[in-house]
């Protein structure tokens, strides 16, 4: 790889409403790595995306890109990551082309028209480019939203329960995109409940106990 | 500064493709400000003398009613997370949406203010003062809104709760929106009076977004 890049996670706690939600929680991944984060419900996957996406301070540990702490230079780690959350940001009045170059143009890129329609064509959603979002269901919005993955380009991938509402065919696409994404060095940290074929990857299990993350 | 245009541009064209909002804004200000002459009855003097505070506290209303959405949408359907994601600092991308804003709220209140003055008889004379008044004040009223929009974003009740907290901050810029109006109606220069509406705007203006962003990254944790 041209540019290896280290994403490493030292001591990592979060706090929410006075409780450890997870804490001593370490990882080191590089290019090329998966990580899933499995765990019961309110075991703090969500809640550890954000905050690698920095929309969360974390109460203790250290945060490195490259050796680099991520919170000294707060814009270079926003632009090197595609966070996605539960909701899909698909606005009803807007067609997925638009909302697609409109979130492209939010990180500060101007992919033309074409690919703009592979993006959404890798979805499988071509079709559906023109319709206003409110005439899509769960699943297509859930797509529209996963196309902006493949629209723009970041190193890191913050994926919450990506598969949410997907169907079988979906969920194919989606791990064709993860695949080529780590092929080209990318890295891929995904919540997930199962369901999402990830290949080789490490897991990280959150709420086993209460005080232990415990590292791959 | 491409982000900041296209935050712009998608909020203009989501308000073209629903424009019930900012209808619902001028269609309150026009019937509130017809309901003096019905109260207060039609003698020309008594509306004369109102006419400059009604169509004021009343444009001042209508800002205040579609202030609520400002970023209740985005925050609701995620898209607010992505705006804080952006490598654009979030400052801009606030101050784009309060430019968005006004030119979806505030404007259409400016264009349609000379017709509802003139129903209160408002002198012709001050209409140059009122449409400037207007124009440099009624910014700073979207500016000020959107630190009340971002600190209610975690509550239930937002809309009073935005008035509470942001009426007491526009009373500066009613003072001297009107003063100004007021000055121009008996021939005195409303020069000065504008020049305050400029300062007030010219310090909200690096203030607000601040202010709006930092609320807006407090309730995304």
């Amino acid at each position: 790889m041209a540019d290896p890049d280290q994403f490493v996670a030292a001591d990592l706690a979060c706090i929410r409403g006075e409780r450890f939600v997870f804490s001593k929680l370490r990882f080191t991944l590089s290019n090329g790595d998966a990580l899933a984060l499995v765990g019961p419900n309110g075991a703090g996957k969500s809640s550890l995306l954000r905050l690698l996406a920095g929309l969360l301070p974390a109460s203790d540990g250290k945060l490195t890109w490259n050796g680099a702490p991520v919170g000294d230079e707060p814009d270079a780690h926003r632009a090197r990551l595609h966070y996605l959350g539960h909701l899909d940001a698909v606005k009803p009045a807007l067609t997925p082309l638009e909302s697609l170059a409109f979130h492209a143009q939010l990180r500060g890129e101007m992919p033309g028209a074409t690919a703009l329609k592979t993006a959404l064509d890798a979805l499988g959603i071509a079709g559906l480019a023109d319709l206003p979002g409110r005439f899509l269901s769960q699943g297509q919005r859930r797509r529209a939203a996963l196309a902006r993955l493949r629209a723009t380009s970041a190193r890191l991938w913050l994926l919450d329960e990506p598969t949410l509402g997907l169907d079988a065919d979906a969920l194919v696409r989606l791990a064709d995109l993860i695949d080529t994404h780590r092929s080209q060095g990318g890295i891929v940290i995904v919540a997930t409940h199962g369901g999402l074929d990830l290949g080789p990857h490490t897991t990280l299990e959150l709420g086993t106990a209460r005080n232990a993350g415990m590292a791959a | 500064m491409n982000a900041v245009l296209a935050v712009l541009l998608r909020d203009l064209r989501l308000a073209w493709r629903a424009p019930g909002d900012s209808l619902n804004v001028v269609l309150f200000f026009v019937l509130t400000v017809v309901l003096f002459p019905l109260g207060i009855g039609p003698e020309i003097e008594t509306l004369q003398r109102i006419s400059v505070g009604v169509v004021w506290v009343m444009a001042l209303l209508a800002c205040l009613l579609s202030l609520d959405r400002l970023f209740r949408d985005d925050a609701e359907d995620g898209s607010l997370d992505l705006f804080a994601l952006s490598p654009v600092a979030l400052e801009f991308l606030v101050l784009s949406k309060v430019l968005a804003h006004w030119l979806i709220s505030a404007v259409p209140l400016i264009v349609i203010s000379p017709v509802l003055a003139l129903s209160l008889h408002m002198p012709v004379e001050a209409f140059p003062a009122l449409l400037s008044s207007l124009l440099l004040g009624t910014p700073t009223l979207s500016l000020i809104g959107a630190i009340g929009a971002a600190l209610t974003l975690g509550s239930r009740k937002a809309g009073v709760l935005i008035g509470l907290l942001v009426l007491p901050l526009y009373i500066p810029v009613l003072i001297f929106g009107v003063a100004a109006v007021d000055a121009a109606a008996q021939g005195l220069p409303a020069q000065p009076h504008l020049l305050l509406l400029g300062g007030l705007l010219a310090l909200f203006l690096p203030v607000a977004p601040v202010a709006a962003a930092a609320a807006i990254r407090q309730a995304q944790q």
